[in-house]
């Protein structure tokens, strides 16, 4: 197993590598810069704040400047709020981040996959067609629209839970999650389902299925403890990326609900050409991508033991 | 027979079993009357999308102030809005998906054929492209592009062929071992010939099923860019931007957003049944079968 | 059949399986009568389509949602017909037990050995930790497997096909079954595993008294091991019998032609192999009749229009055709 990690992490690396040049020349190829726009300064003032930034050398000594900083883990400075660095805006905004998809991740699952169990179990009967429907709506349905909804129902109309997350003085509680979470899981909870109830069919038609039935297990004791293990794989496959897309905060449902999250800083660093703030989450998304990945990788060797070459 | 034969034989069974596929079809229709109702509609309202209503700002929907779902905070009429929008909406989805089913087949059918080393480094680049969030590219084209329409469609459609890519390849290898395409490289035709004359008449069913289920994800991400303020510019309209005006009017006028959320949401929900139901229809054997079958 | 021995564990009636619409019906046994006695090995002969594997998931009511079954069967004088899903789940793997042709596909390979054989300790015989391990690997042992304890933390992957088909008869015999149905356990095995697993098959029939129902196509599995044979074809039952009188003297055109296809060890090397004319259709595709007589090299007119019924001809030696061989 640490060898497996070792290699990963290994191959991880060009990965990145190319992840990070690509936003970067991605980034600077974007016409304008950080100080251009409305701010009209003197073009002295304008030089100097070039210069203390670097942005006025070479294209390519700034990637080079930019990697130095990655491999000390400094992402640099953010040129939208000179005060901070990128570093400490996204670990400021990651904890409310973390918390929102974390949830979001723990009820997709929690839902979605009982769920397509349930679907695939009485396949083809209404309860399946009546899940599938639910779910289909569920993918179908944006989330920047859902969110607004659930606002509109929840806290305008009936006034049962809060519209904004965060409130001041007494931060993200648990009421003022609840819309946002369920916002952001629902087309979670619909992926889950439609994967799981797929691939449990599948798993279903197996012959040590049919075996395990003709040895007289309960139709339960099949379904749980035979069927549900393999069946998982597609599932883990997909959850992988799924919970890094997750943790990195959902655009809409942060703006909506006003969420200090790393999203938001996402958007407006790409309209702000906030370069290295962009650069910043990029990075952090992708280091979240290849983690999870790795993640995945062990988890189906936890699965599947054929996979467990010694 | 020849490929095309065989794909046209495959075709019949299909067109029969979607057509008793009930969700399909109803969806099928309801696409069917929203591309009517978009196409023609704009002339049977009786105000344009960017007449003011100065009398009426902020009206609710009613039936007989004229304006039949209500107007937004310019004075503007909801119902027209929503039909010039919904034919942005569309029309992204319709080019968008062209494009993406233009470089994903290409590029899928090319490297599934010709596999080994080639095929290799390409499906790497799709894994790479892959990690690189979506969003992030979007943005930063629009960004680089301005928010020209015509430049958005392409720029979604350059983002979404990598789905499509993947699957085309995947047919193209299992194809490229079939009796037929090792018959034809026996007479000599060439790699180019193979491709275009065997290969791709026979994904024509994929490719169908997944470019259905590809408009709705470029509508979607035109509709998201446009909720974000990055999509279509004024006077121009689409139905994230209504969207995104809506929930931002939501305490005053929640008409500006239920109705082009449903809207939105209705045609997606639509596209993705019928979307799955061809699936169905070409790929019988699938052992999640939705209909008992 | 034996009227003063012990009584019959199964007793099949009358057995009809068909798919399809009533009017255009695919029928894939077509009037099955047998009876299985204890400790005693049955084997049911026949080429595919004859309809022998449904008999077999029509007796552990594994038959596909579209089928339908007719007739009776009565296990231990009571009767399987009514069973539902639950009721059935009662009697797999506690009365009656399978193995199936493909050991690969048996086995979950998902879990290890040991954990699918206790599930089935815990399930059918409520027992738990040490003592449920002891049982595991004394059925291990028993079907001929050495180093049981390392087996039990083993996947099946990691073992060979006689292996694993071994473990599949020990998780078959755990919840001590009195029947066991056995379908073409050897096809998927190599020459000298399958004479190792046929032998398991009738040692432990006899020392357990369990009675086995051996389905083949080979009738070189059949000699080394049943007591008696089951020759089907269409659906149907053409010949029954002791294995030795059938082998001495079969009665029906189609086992004589069986008996004679098979080389021997004592069939000159060089000299023709004799065969059957024609092909068994599938089933559903049935001619009239008898299923036999378009390939018959003894077939009369009425054989094309009516079915012979099966008469006794000796205490155990039945046969259903109109101009058998000589007797």
């Amino acid at each position: 197993m640490p060898g497996l990690v070792f290699k990963r992490f290994l191959s991880a690396i060009p990965t990145l590598l190319v992840l990070v040049t690509a936003a970067f020349f991605l980034m600077r190829a974007v016409p304008g810069g950080p100080f251009a726009g409305e701010r009209n300064l003197p073009p002295q003032v304008e030089q100097n704040l070039l210069a203390a930034y670097h942005l006025d050398e070479s294209l390519g000594r700034q990637y080079l400047r930019y990697l130095g900083g990655l491999f000390h883990g400094d992402l640099g400075p953010s040129f939208q709020y000179p005060d901070y660095d990128v570093a400490e805006l996204i670990a400021a905004g990651l904890p409310y981040s973390l918390q929102l998809g974390g949830l979001a991740f723990l009820l997709a699952l929690a839902l979605g996959i009982p769920a397509g169990v349930v679907a695939a179990r009485r396949a083809n009967t209404w309860v399946d067609a009546g899940i599938m429907g639910v779910s289909l709506v569920g993918i179908s349905v944006p989330n920047f629209v859902v969110a607004p909804l659930l606002v509109l129902v929840f806290a305008i109309y009936l006034d049962w839970l809060p519209a904004m997350a965060v409130e001041a003085g007494s931060g993200m509680g648990l009421r003022n999650m609840v819309l946002p979470v369920i916002a952001l899981a629902l087309p979670q909870i619909a992926y889950i389902a439609r994967i799981t109830r797929s691939s449990m069919l599948e798993v279903l038609n197996a012959g040590y299925i049919t075996m395990a039935r003709a040895r007289g297990l309960s139709p339960r004791r099949v379904l749980w403890g035979h069927a549900l293990r393999p069946a998982l794989l597609p599932v883990v496959s997909y959850v992988g990326p799924a919970a890094a897309a997750l943790l990195t905060g959902s655009v809409v449902v942060e703006t909506i609900f006003g969420i200090p999250g790393i999203g938001r800083y996402f958007i407006q660093g790409a309209v702000n050409r906030d370069y290295t703030l962009v650069m910043g989450v990029v990075v952090f998304y992708g280091v979240l991508i290849i983690a999870f990945n790795l993640v995945v990788d062990i988890s189906y060797r936890l699965i599947d033991p054929r996979l467990r070459r010694a | 027979m020849s490929a095309t034969q065989v794909a046209a034989t495959h075709w019949k069974g299909a067109l029969t079993r979607l057509a008793e596929n009930r969700a399909a079809m109803t969806a099928a229709v309801m696409l069917v009357l929203v591309c009517l109702a978009v196409l023609v509609g704009p002339w049977l309202v009786s105000t344009t999308s960017q007449a003011v209503d100065w009398d009426q700002i902020s009206t609710p929907p009613s039936l007989h102030s004229g304006h039949l779902l209500g107007t937004d905070a310019n004075g503007r009429d909801l119902l027209a809005r929503m039909l010039m929008g919904g034919r942005v909406s569309l029309a992204v989805g319709l080019v968008a998906t062209l494009v993406s089913v233009l470089i994903g087949v290409i590029y899928g059918a090319t490297a599934g054929y010709l596999g080994g080393r080639v095929d290799q480094l390409m499906m790497r680049a799709v894994d790479v492209l892959y990690a690189l969030p979506f969003l992030f590219l979007v943005i930063l084209l629009t960004v680089y592009f301005g928010r020209h329409i015509m430049l958005i469609f392409l720029a979604i459609g350059a983002i979404n062929w990598l789905d499509m890519s993947r699957i085309v390849r995947g047919q193209a290898m299992s194809l490229r071992h079939q009796e037929f395409v090792l018959a034809a490289q026996a007479t000599g035709v060439s790699s180019a010939g193979i491709l275009l004359r065997h290969i791709l008449p026979n994904l024509t069913g994929i490719v169908v099923v997944y470019a259905t289920l590809t408009v709705p994800q470029v509508i979607l991400a035109e509709s998201f860019l446009s909720f974000l303020g990055l999509g279509v510019q004024e006077p121009l309209t689409s139905w994230g931007s209504l969207i995104s005006e809506g929930s931002r009017e939501m305490e005053n006028a929640p008409w500006m957003l239920v109705y082009p959320g449903l809207v939105l949401g209705l045609t997606l929900l639509c596209l993705n049944f019928l979307g799955d139901g061809l699936r169905d229809a070409l790929d019988p054997m699938r052992s999640d079968r939705r209909d008992g079958a | 059949m034996n009227s003063a021995g012990p009584a019959p564990v199964l007793r099949v009636t009358g057995l009809q399986v068909s798919y399809g619409p009533a009017n255009r019906s695919t029928d894939a046994v077509r009037g099955l009568d047998f009876e299985l006695y204890p400790g005693e090995v049955l084997a049911v002969v026949g080429e595919s389509g004859s309809g022998k594997s449904q008999t077999a998931l029509a007796l552990l009511g594994l038959l596909g949602p579209g089928a339908r079954r007719r007739g009776s069967m009565l296990l231990e004088e009571q009767s399987l017909d009514e069973l539902d899903e639950a009721g059935w789940t009662r009697v797999r793997g506690r009365r009656i037990g399978l193995v199936s042709q493909d050991p690969g596909q048996a086995l979950n390979p998902y879990l290890s050995i040991g954990k699918q054989m206790l599930e089935m300790l815990r399930s059918h015989q409520g027992l738990r930790g040490g003592e449920a391990s002891g049982q595991a690997e004394s059925m291990l042992r028993a079907v001929g497997l050495t180093d049981a304890p390392v087996l039990l933390g083993k996947y099946p992957h990691e073992l060979s096909g006689g292996m694993q088909q071994r473990v599949v008869m020990a998780l078959a015999l755990l919840g001590k079954p009195v029947v066991l149905v056995a379908d073409e356990p050897t096809t998927a095995l190599d020459v000298t595993t399958q004479s190792q697993v046929l032998a398991l098959i009738a040692t432990l029939a006899r020392q357990s008294g369990t009675a086995v129902l051996l389905i083949t196509h080979d009738l070189a599995v059949v000699r080394g091991v049943a007591d008696r044979v089951l020759v089907m074809y269409g659906g149907r039952v053409l010949e029954q019998g002791r294995t030795e009188e059938l082998f001495a003297a079969a009665v029906h055109p189609y086992t004589a032609g069986l008996m004679a296809c098979a080389p021997g060890l004592d069939s000159t090397p060089g000299s023709a192999l004799p065969s059957l004319q024609g092909q068994a259709p599938g089933a559903g595709d049935w001619p009239q009749g008898c299923p036999f007589h378009p390939r018959c090299p003894r077939r009369l007119e009425k054989c094309e229009t009516s079915m012979p019924a099966l008469e006794q001809i000796s205490a155990s030696h039945w046969r259903a055709c109109f101009n058998p061989e000589a007797e």
